[in-house]
């Protein structure tokens, strides 16, 4: 990649240094100036310039990193393990590109959206509690300090709360989802910090990569060790909603205002997953008996358990984005699978899907949004001849859709023939089956709704058949955007299963 | 405690000696600026022992909700305009953050408070006061702003609400 090698050239050196701070100092900073912006458009426009900002940073940094390996960046000027370390590797910094694109994205399409569903004196707040969730997923994901992490964590998922419970305005049962959620979020905050907590006692140190050596002297570790592992893998399992500590997952999402939605489905699970990964296999070593059990019993029993019930709970919901909802902890068991696996190709083959999750299910709920906008609709029975009436909206959901049923030339077919072929070379034979298993579910989930969109009519109300009612474009753009990378990774897969590839070789070493 | 007090605040003054609260309203009057003064000693003594922004700020907040306690909320709300509390809480934040942005600009790395003055040990100084000014601000704020969204909380929710 030449050409984009030479991007960096235009990006000023100071960036690439500072740039690990700067990518959670800028939104924390401007989600306090946003708060008491005048509301209306100035709150959207200031968060709309961070978040670009913050996409052009992710990715300089990204491929800085790709030309010059792992950078370490001392907080306050104090060196690690003492002082708290910005770590930018393989690993997180696709992850960070990820989080700051779909901040991006979900922010082109939150102004119409915001206008419907957010009342005018609550905008303001409601961005800021935005960049202070984006400003947490960020730092979560970049810090190299294990306490750092839950700091973040914290500051992500209380932002998140909060921005379920703006639902309320458009359905009063985001306050039960809300509350629901702020429940089992805090559980397994508790629970990871807990973990936290044993870990230092064990180890007499933060860093993560300090950790990881002192546990590789102690060859694993005491007991004390083995509990912290637990207590980490059940908390960060609740955030990630591993499939029986999912029950938060179907109404914060169902309930949520739709551009919540559309950035929590595409990142905050997917901050979680990367945790896990840093845990299981950076921090702790899958050479440790007690990790070796927890992938193959816990990641794999709950994710294949997690994709074939869920999935048929999809199947089966009323309401399209619980639908989308109950599929996205489907989609997480594919995650957990390649990741319990435990080979190189596997966990790559986990890791790209967990990015490309991302784009196919943010597209699928910008697609559902923007229906929502036009049409009211929430139940998968609405969606007749939505086909007709919206045409664009709904070609963006069908390629997002079939991405996510795994359709050749789609990001959804690379990730899950990548996973299958791992579990194959693994002799993992029946993973391949649950694999192909839980596609035929997507299937009849998927296929449901494209039925009734295709080949039903437009209802008819008032006597008359509703005509075609396009979404705006400003819902349009980012939604086409997302089907178009979807198709785009489908069809040039390199660079992505590259990256996947790199970050599962910094956890596991080449071969 | 708080129920009489706050009823006997929102009708006109009473008459001294009728007032039943009379002797909760003179020593929490003596005993405010005392603990505002504790809670700034708490602040200003962080840099060499134990202390800090964020005790402080509780301490600090601890006074105002004494007040509003004794004298009730409306008193309160009109000694510190919520509207007040809402900037504080944000320069709290603006504080920590540009005394970061400020050792950005002078050419170390965020929060790095060797730069901001000739001699690194000063420059910590200086750094970590600003910060702690910072804790302090937005912890004292964000306390009493939690203090008046339960005090004026709604009593119920109605049935056509749900």
């Amino acid at each position: 990649m030449p050409s984009m090698f030479s991007a960096l050239e235009y990006v000023p050196d100071w960036l690439l240094t500072h740039g690990p701070a700067f990518l959670m100092a800028l939104p924390l900073i401007m989600a306090a100036i946003t708060s008491i912006l005048p509301n209306k458009r100035v709150a959207w426009a200031s968060t709309f310039i961070v978040t670009a900002i913050l996409t052009l940073t992710a990715f300089a940094l990204a491929l800085y990193n790709a030309e010059v390996g792992t950078t370490i960046y001392k907080m306050g000027g104090w060196a690690p393990p003492h002082g708290i370390s910005l770590v930018v590797d393989a690993l997180n910094a696709p992850v960070l590109v990820l989080i700051a694109l779909m901040s991006f994205i979900t922010i082109i399409y939150a102004l119409p959206a915001t206008v419907a569903e957010i009342k005018p004196n609550k905008r303001a707040p409601f961005y800021a509690a935005f960049l202070l969730c984006v400003a947490g997923l960020l730092g979560m994901v970049i810090t190299g300090d294990a306490f750092n992490v839950f700091v973040f964590l914290e500051v992500s998922s209380i932002s998140t709360y909060v921005l379920v419970a703006m639902g309320a305005a458009r359905d009063r049962r985001a306050l039960s989802a809300a509350y629901n959620y702020l429940i089992l979020g805090s559980i397994g905050a508790t629970f990871f910090v807990i973990g936290i907590g044993f870990l230092y006692m064990e180890t007499g140190t933060l860093n993560m990569a300090d950790m990881a050596r002192i546990l590789a002297d102690l060859d694993g570790g005491s007991r004390v060790a083995k509990v912290a592992f637990g207590f980490i893998i059940i908390g960060l399992g609740l955030k990630l909603a591993m499939f029986p500590l999912h029950t938060w997952l179907p109404g914060a999402y169902a309930y949520a205002p739709t551009p919540v939605t559309v950035f929590l489905a595409s990142t905050a699970t997917k901050a979680a997953l990367y945790l896990l990964l840093r845990f299981t296999f950076f921090v702790f070593d899958p050479s440790y008996a007690y990790v070796a059990d927890e992938l193959l019993y816990i990641l794999v029993g709950m994710g294949v358990i997690g994709m074939v019930f869920a999935s048929l709970q999809a199947i089966f919901q009323t309401d399209a984005r619980r639908m989308l909802a109950f599929s996205s902890v489907a989609q997480v068991g594919y995650m957990l699978l390649g990741i319990g696996i435990a080979t190189t190709a596997s966990v790559a083959a986990g890791y790209l899907h967990l990015i490309n999750h991302a784009v196919i299910k943010g597209g699928l709920f910008l697609a559902l949004g923007a229906m929502w906008y036009r049409f009211g609709i929430t139940r998968t029975e609405d969606f007749k001849g939505l086909g007709k009436t919206m045409p664009l909206t709904m070609g963006a959901f069908t390629v997002l859709g079939l991405s996510l049923i795994g359709v050749p030339f789609t990001a959804g077919f690379v990730s899950k023939i990548n996973l299958a072929g791992a579990a194959a070379d693994a002799g993992w034979w029946w993973a391949v089956g649950v694999i192909m298993l839980t596609s035929i579910l997507a299937l009849v989930y998927i296929g449901r709704v494209l039925l009734l969109a295709y080949f039903q009519s437009p209802p008819v109300v008032n006597g008359e058949v509703v005509v075609r009612n396009e979404a705006p474009l400003m819902m349009l753009i980012p939604m086409w955007i997302l089907a178009l990378t979807s198709i785009f990774i489908g069809v040039e897969s390199d660079a992505v299963v590259g990256a996947a590839t790199r970050a599962a070789e910094l956890l596991l070493g080449a071969g | 405690m708080s129920d009489p007090s706050h009823t006997s605040s929102e009708t006109s003054e009473p008459i001294l000696g009728r007032d039943p609260h009379v002797l909760l309203r003179v020593i929490a009057k003596f005993l405010i600026p005392l603990i505002a003064l504790f809670g700034l000693y708490v602040q200003f003594h962080g840099d060499y022992g134990p202390g800090g922004g964020f005790q402080a700020g509780v301490i600090l907040a601890a006074s105002v909700i004494l007040y509003a306690l004794v004298f009730g909320l409306k008193a309160a709300k009109a000694a510190f305009p919520p509207r007040l509390i809402r900037y504080g809480m944000v320069l709290g934040v603006l504080l920590y953050g540009g005394t970061g942005v400020l050792s950005w600009i002078l050419g170390g790395e965020f929060l790095n408070y060797s730069v901001l003055a000739h001699d690194a040990s000063h420059g910590q100084h200086y750094g970590i006061l600003a910060v702690e000014l910072g804790v302090l601000v937005t912890v004292t704020t964000v306390m009493i702003a939690i203090f008046y969204a339960f005090g004026s909380r709604q009593p119920e929710t109605s049935d056509e609400d749900w």
